[in-house]
């Protein structure tokens, strides 16, 4: 029987856990109201004396790297989600742990991938108590079905870096996967046989974590250049045979969808930068790797053409299309937090122009400001969205964990906030009364764009106003909701919520904004 | 695929597909009992959203049917309303019972009839039998969207299919495109027809018509079948020619029915009876799209050309329509919506050739004041057949919105 987990209401109204692994909350009060005090966390001094003198780290194998840090039961380990699906590293460091003997780890990756599932195991036999990471597919179900020991915690990647500096997660080890490494510890995702474009994620582990180690597949003389993860952070250096699986880790080119409907979508949000006026010289966006996001940006390429309008700078993660645009002189700057594609990965690493960026620069909300809210224009895709223009991206409209939150959070942030979905999938409207999981509040979600209409949040006057006289249907979203219940045959029922907290999501600050329930 | 069985006296009926690549489809397994009332079992990727609600509808619909006493098991991926009955209706009929009768699902309010001269540029066609593509066809503005029960859909399944299309005409707002349904090949046509016609499509496409009595037997059952439902519209017909022998009749069948509002060909039919290569320049096939013109334009209907079928080609689509147009055909087929502006680009006129049709018939205008039945445009003269040409030109520049002036055909000629 588990114990009697406390439940505090937060600002947006929902319930939330006050403790959490041991920790107690703070529930989210609300846009930009949580001040933060104190200083930030650090590394512990350590001293070239224990190093040596000769700059090389290289120790066997990833064991002896552990053993050698000290691994303990109870430890923090954390991994990075720039492999994705082929990424071999992660599982490999937690059974290494696992024969070390350790228990009860906390897993802090970046985000995880259905591909990791071999993780459950090592759930099951108590080698990891809890995952603080996106968890989709089978360990989507693992935790919504109340099989984790601990709580799941879901964090932006913009909130995994605050709640890293804050001192909210203290990493005993980071394990960094490295496509192209030094025996120092210097390392770069931009060259190797498993280059996979940028090293971001891994790069406040490094800097805050009390042990580091890069795993790498391509170990080269010093220096490798250039150093996404500083040698000077690196306790040890590991090589091995293979970090991961190419063929996994980026697409060999995104595809554009053949959905009538999903490039009606795409095709609806670029008129609408257009006729709002947000596509003018000199502006700014960022569009993800959905088939939904790269459509839009093939529609945008012709509209600026056409237009003679050229952007200052577009957010990737990268993708072919990006790269079309800096490589046709329509965008000065690619600022890259990923790369989604091989003509991603290529580009990074051959344009200068082609910029590597960090979660701390894009994302993180406990800094002097951040790239996302410099963005004119960024589309995002949801689960669900209500009348009041809330988002879910984490959950199925059932409550199962479906996706991490990524950057999507983060992105909230920008001059216009563009959700790009279709109005219903498989009979499922998309526009209901209450979103299931709370992960965006709908005071920064500007635009709802469907295939059968678009729908402004009326506290956006301005853009309202902007598009007055405009071809586009433009409708209330009571409006665009009424039509899908006609279609889908009336409201939807509203799936049975479950009592016990499974995982909490984090809003930006680190306040917790929603929980998600187990589920039978 | 398979459609009935029997099992002791009583026969199993099922319909519908399922399976991780299905979408908005519903497969329906029915074993009509004795006793017992209704049982269903139902496994749904939308069983927590409309759960309850696919019970009841099941529950109307048998009772609509009247069977009173079966074991049902649904396996749905999340097919709307007006599928689920049309799955229920096929898997019923096909155990045997039912037969006569009908679950309709409701009526949406019935457009306005579309005119003889409609628009066609842009005709879509959706496979019968895969509802998935039903709903969202109508936003991309097809001139006309197609619900073929002939060639996309299996033989074992014309009778599903046509249930389906059938209530897609009731519960599916297809505006604004025009409503059109392609049958099968006579007589498998004819019941197409029985189901069809009660339901007012606004064109009813005829396939494989080699001579006129094709086109009057059709008719003449459409006649009868509105008669006795009461239904008074008029249903317009668009012959397909298929053969060589239907090319040499293109006249005689584009004139065989008041009804007919355009002719139509299919080239993948016609190049195969002809035994020749379909090429992408169309060599094989002139004569006969000329043909097909001059037959409709004799007769007075529009010549619709067959499909463009490499949806990838979007540039080699361009200059077919442009062609087309040059020939005098007033539309054509389409498969995929991404062909639909491309199409809609190329059959309309220019500006260039806007403004040359304006001058004309205002300077016509100004010379029949004047009392001169003949005056210039720069070099060239202009006389009546050429301001007719000008005229028609600009009423469909005005019927695809690119003309706002209304210059009234009546006071010229």
């Amino acid at each position: 029987m588990a114990p009697k987990i406390e439940l505090q209401l937060n600002a947006a109204g929902r319930m939330v856990p006050a403790m959490v692994n041991g920790r107690p909350q703070i529930p989210y009060l609300g846009v930009g109201k949580y001040q933060p005090r104190g200083r930030k966390a650090a590394a512990p001094i350590r001293t070239a004396a224990n190093y040596p003198a000769d700059g090389n780290k290289v120790v066997q194998d990833l064991e002896t790297a552990l053993r050698q840090c000290g691994l303990r039961d109870g430890m923090v380990i954390s991994n990075h989600h720039h492999l994705r699906h082929g990424d071999r590293i992660a599982l490999m460091a937690l059974r290494a742990a696992a024969k070390l003997g350790a228990k009860d780890l906390t897993w802090f990756p970046s985000a995880s991938f259905p591909s990791q599932q071999g993780a459950i195991e090592l759930l099951d036999s108590g080698v990891i108590n809890h995952i603080e990471g996106s968890m989709e597919g089978p360990l989507g179900d693992y935790c919504t079905q109340g099989r984790m020991r601990g709580m799941g915690v879901l964090r932006s990647h913009g909130g995994r870096w605050q709640a890293i500096q804050d001192g909210e997660v203290h990493i005993d080890v980071a394990v960094i996967a490295a496509p192209t490494a030094d025996v120092f510890g210097n390392a770069d995702g931009s060259q190797g046989k498993s280059a996979c474009g940028a090293l971001g994620f891994a790069l406040a582990d490094s800097l805050y974590a009390d042990h580091v180690l890069v795993v790498t597949d391509n170990l080269v003389p010093f220096p490798c250049v250039p150093w996404q993860i500083q040698g000077n952070n690196v306790d040890y250096v590991v090589e091995v045979d293979s970090i991961g699986d190419p063929a996994r880790m980026v697409c060999r080119t995104a595809q554009i969808t053949r959905s009538p409907a999903r490039l009606r979508i795409a095709e609806f949000v670029a008129r609408f930068l257009r006729d709002a006026g947000i596509m003018r010289n000199g502006f700014s966006f960022q569009a993800g790797a959905g088939g939904v996001a790269l459509a839009f940006v093939v529609y945008l390429k012709q509209m600026m053409r056409e237009a003679g309008v050229k952007a200052r700078f577009v957010r990737g993660g990268s993708t072919k299309y990006l790269v079309e645009l800096l490589e046709e002189g329509l965008t000065d700057y690619i600022l890259d937090g990923e790369s989604f594609d091989v003509d991603g990965v290529r580009s990074l690493a051959n344009n200068r122009q082609h910029v590597v960026t960090s979660p701390f620069v894009s994302y993180n909300y406990h800094g002097k400001g951040n790239f996302a809210s410099m963005l004119d224009a960024v589309v995002l895709g949801a689960t669900e969205v209500d009348v009041n223009f809330n988002a879910n991206v984490v959950t199925h409209s059932d409550g199962r964990l479906l996706h991490g939150i990524g950057d999507w959070q983060n992105c909230l942030a920008a001059g216009c906030t563009i959700l790009a979905v279709p109005s219903f999938r498989d009979r499922i409207p998309v526009i209901v009364d209450q979103v299931t999981t709370l992960t965006g509040p709908g005071e920064l979600i500007d635009v709802v764009v469907t295939e059968r209409g678009i729908a402004i949040n009326p506290l956006r006057e301005d853009l309202i106003e902007q598009v007055r006289g405009s071809t586009l249907p433009i409708r209330s979203i009571q409006d665009i909701k009424a039509e899908i219940e006609g279609i889908c045959g009336g409201r939807p029922q509203r799936p049975k919520a479950g009592e016990r907290p499974v995982a909490i999501i984090k809003w930006v600050d680190g306040t917790v904004l929603d929980t998600v329930w187990q589920i039978s | 695929m398979s459609s009935s069985a029997e099992t002791g006296t009583k026969r199993v009926g099922e319909a519908g597909r399922w399976g991780d690549d299905v979408r908005s489809d519903v497969h329906v397994w029915i074993e009509p009992r004795e006793r017992g009332g209704i049982d269903i079992v139902l496994e749904s990727r939308v069983k927590a959203y409309y759960g309850d609600t696919i019970r009841r509808q099941a529950e109307n619909v048998l009772e609509q049917l009247g069977v009173h006493h079966a074991q049902v098991l649904m396996h749905d991926e999340g097919a709307l309303p007006f599928v689920i009955s049309a799955r229920i209706e096929a898997a019923v009929k096909r155990a045997g019972l039912a037969q006569g009768k009908r679950a309709l699902p409701d009526q949406l309010p019935l457009p306005e009839p579309t005119p003889r001269d409609r628009l066609r540029r842009s005709c879509l066609y959706l496979p019968g039998n895969q509802p998935k593509y039903f709903i969202n066809a109508a936003l991309d503005a097809p001139d006309g969207i197609i619900l073929d029960l002939d060639d996309s859909v299996h033989s074992a399944e014309k009778d599903a299919a046509r249930l389906l299309v059938r209530n897609s005409l009731r519960a599916v707002s297809f505006l604004p495109c025009e409503r059109m349904v392609r049958i099968n090949q006579l007589p498998l046509g004819l019941e197409d027809l029985e189901e069809i016609v009660p339901e007012c499509p606004d064109l009813i496409l005829i396939p494989r018509v080699k001579a006129p009595n094709q086109v009057l037997e059709a008719s003449q059952r459409i006649e009868e079948i509105k008669a006795r439902h009461g239904v008074s519209r008029t249903i317009w017909l668009m012959p397909i020619l298929e053969s060589a022998l239907g090319i040499e009749n293109a006249f005689k069948i584009a004139s065989a029915s008041a009804q007919i509002a355009g002719l139509t060909i299919s080239l993948e039919d016609y190049t195969a009876d002809l035994g020749v290569a379909k090429t992408a320049v169309g060599n094989e096939s002139l004569f006969a799209r000329q043909r097909i013109v001059n037959s409709a334009r004799a007769a007075g209907v529009a010549a619709i050309d067959s499909v463009f079928g490499d949806v990838d080609d979007l540039e080699g689509l361009r200059v077919w329509a442009l062609n087309l147009r040059a020939l005098g055909f007033e539309g054509m087929g389409c498969v995929h919506a991404l062909q639909i502006p491309v199409i809609h680009q190329a059959f309309q006129p220019t500006q260039e050739e806007i403004n040359q049709a304006l001058r004309i018939v205002t300077g016509f205008q100004e010379a029949q004041q004047k009392g001169l039945g003949v005056t210039t445009l720069g070099s060239k003269m202009i006389d009546p057949s050429i301001v007719r040409r000008a005229l028609k030109l600009i009423e469909r520049a005005q019927a695809m919105g690119l003309v706002s002036t209304s210059v009234p055909r009546s006071s010229l000629l």
